[in-house]
């Protein structure tokens, strides 16, 4: 699979840039983000866990959830760069 | 407490820190292939490292010796504010996510070492590149000083910094002999030496934290008890009639919880040293499965965030002399653990110093090489001699480190690095705007990156704390909503809105614009995609 030098301005591929698995990737990775911005949602103590006040081990579900949220928007995308590498032509590598 | 040496834990230490040595010297010949002349060699490791390398390099530079001091400290020292260390480290991955991958593209394809590097190619902008250039040195030297401050309160608390009555030299000959090791095995393997050091690192780290997690609290009377007892430290009113921390965020709070989070992610990977960590892997996908993993950092990082709240049940600040919250965390280590493992702990913070600042400095010295020395001094370097100018810049940079930390105050220090957040962020138009569109023009990010600088130092110089007079936090009222928040966040806004308004100005007053190198297909480009311009790779062409 090659880069065409004479045509750089060229579009990466017929998908065009908007294509739903890339929305998808994009939900997936704000998910967390916006998750962690909105303190209001958080920022209370009860119900405790094992003695831990809510805010705290809240957040901290937060970090394998949006490891989940992460690998999932990583194998939207790399679907997706195959599909387009298959649609150029460029065959298997 | 400083009474006397605990020898049984200082053994320990030493004991890791001659192995780690060891493992430094002979990273050299690790991995070795290519050019051993080249500044890739050096300076990025080869280009070569897979996922797993890339985590432990990546968690070993971005988790540093300070953070593990710090971010305890400060939950130790106000409660819930401190933890914004974890929602920070949640945004950041999934947010760099989005451009890392195009940035690590396109330096594959045209050889760029640092991010100044690609500003040059992409803007065609010396002024611009030397700005971020100088940026990224401006915010990595208090933050090697910080790694510092780590070992130093690490000693502090093995017995061995000699005590406040101690005389200078006798009190900082560790911290000069550990740099001196330090700078010996950078200068001699480059990347490869914190890479490899790493694996130890973040194992004793990983090791340390789970079993303090599982066995602290047991010791303590259960969480429990000891969220209890931190909820009535911080319900105590201080000097000033206000309580001195709190359990939860105050809604009134939250948006400097939220932006401070937002923030800092977003500088996050604009460091020169995590750049440096980013470009030293093999692919695309290498960067991307490693946002995936990385959070595993995130979680250790928020579990050492609770010892803040132990350290308050332990008491730890009892009786000892000089005793400062950076303290909090060696302290409770030394009075919970048997001596033998409190060595490993101090070891996992002295070698998570180490790491950090080996790629800080390399990452420094890259910036200095490429953008200042090749750009500005000598533009017909050949990669052998950009190699020999980046390993004596990174000898310089830490002796620059060195100095800051014994001959200004540690608070000097800790204000700069908070700076140098807020300023690194500023480079987040040019670099992250760059990856995806070449609207802007070079003048209009120049000007934006100024103001923003300005704007935030200026900010945060009228800030004062208890502490400091001036520099002494990182929020402040936003203006026009009312909010008080990050000043760095703040400094971006204006930033972009300047940038943005001078383009269009720019734009219709038809003011040439800087020849663009890049093309499209560069920001998705393969490890295997042949090189487009057919140049021996990788290009030196500026």
């Amino acid at each position: 699979m090659s880069i065409d030098p004479d045509a750089p301005q060229a579009p990466p591929g017929p998908l065009p840039v908007i294509t739903p698995p890339r929305v998808l990737a994009a939900v997936c990775l704000l998910v967390p983000i916006v998750a962690e911005l909105w303190v209001s949602s958080y920022a209370r103590l009860t119900p405790r866990f094992d003695g831990i006040p809510f805010f705290y081990w809240y957040q901290l579900l937060w970090v394998p959830l949006s490891a989940v949220f992460t690998v999932s928007a990583y194998l939207l995308i790399t679907r997706e760069e195959r599909q387009r590498k298959a649609l150029r032509g460029g065959g298997p590598r | 407490m400083s009474h006397g040496v605990n020898v049984t834990a200082l053994t320990v230490f030493l004991l890791f820190f001659v192995a780690v040595t060891v493992i430094g010297f002979l990273a050299s010949r690790w991995r070795r292939a290519g050019d051993a002349q080249h500044l890739d060699e050096w300076g990025l490791g080869g280009r070569s490292f897979g996922t797993w390398v890339t985590w432990f390099l990546l968690g070993g530079d971005l988790y540093t010796a300070y953070t593990f001091i710090a971010v305890p400290a400060a939950v130790y020292a106000t409660g819930a504010a401190g933890f914004f260390a974890v929602p920070y480290t949640i945004i950041a991955f999934p947010l760099v996510f989005a451009f890392l991958p195009r940035l690590w593209s396109v330096a594959r394809v045209h050889g760029y070492v640092t991010p100044a590097d690609f500003i040059r190619g992409r803007y065609g902008s010396k002024a611009l590149s030397l700005a971020v250039a100088l940026t990224g040195i401006l915010a990595t030297m208090p933050y090697i000083a910080l790694q510092l401050v780590g070992i130093q309160a690490v000693l502090d608390t093995l017995g061995v910094g000699g005590g406040a009555n101690a005389n200078w030299f006798v009190k900082d000959l560790p911290l000069f002999l550990a740099f001196a090791v330090l700078a010996a095995y950078t200068y001699s393997s480059g990347l490869r030496a914190p890479a490899l050091i790493a694996f130890v690192k973040d194992t004793l780290v990983y090791i340390v934290i789970i079993a303090a997690v599982l066995y602290i609290p047991h010791r303590l009377g259960g969480f429990g008890h000891i969220f209890d007892t931190a909820a009535t430290k911080f319900n105590t009113k201080g000097a000033n009639g206000k309580p001195i921390g709190s359990m939860i965020i105050a809604p009134k709070a939250q948006w400097t919880y939220a932006t401070l989070g937002l923030g800092s992610a977003m500088a996050l990977f604009l460091y020169p040293h995590s750049v440096t960590g980013v470009l030293a892997s093999k692919s695309r996908n290498t960067v991307r499965r490693n946002m995936a993993i990385l959070p595993a950092y995130s979680l250790m990082l928020g579990l050492l965030a609770l010892l803040g709240f132990m350290a308050i049940t332990d008491n730890v600040s009892k009786g000892a002399k000089g005793f400062n919250s950076q303290l909090a965390v060696p302290q409770l280590f030394t009075d919970m653990f048997p001596s033998w493992f409190t060595g490993v702990a101090f070891a996992a913070i002295g070698i998570g110093a180490l790491v950090p600042a080996a790629i800080m400095s390399i990452a420094a010295a890259n910036l200095f090489t490429r953008n200042v020395y090749k750009e500005f001094i000598k533009p017909n370097a050949t990669p052998a001699d950009e190699t020999r100018v980046a390993k004596i810049a990174s000898l310089l940079v830490k002796v620059g480190a060195l100095v800051f930390v014994l001959g200004m105050d540690k608070q000097v220090a800790i204000n700069l690095q908070l700076l140098g957040g807020l300023w690194i962020l500023q480079t987040f138009v040019s670099v992250v705007g760059g990856l995806f569109t070449r609207w802007f023009h070079h003048w209009a990010l120049l000007a934006g990156w100024a103001a923003g600088m300005v704007y935030g130092t200026w900010k945060a110089y009228g800030l004062a704390s208890p502490a400091t007079k001036h520099f002494g936090g990182n929020s402040a009222p936003i203006p026009g909503i009312g909010q008080i928040g990050y000043i760095g966040l703040t400094a971006f806004v204006l930033n972009l809105v300047v940038a943005v308004v001078l383009t269009l100005v720019l734009r219709a007053a038809k003011v040439t614009d800087g020849v663009d190198e890049t093309s499209p297909g560069d920001y998705s480009a393969e490890p295997s995609d042949p090189e487009p311009t057919g140049a021996p790779q990788p290009v030196a062409a500026h």
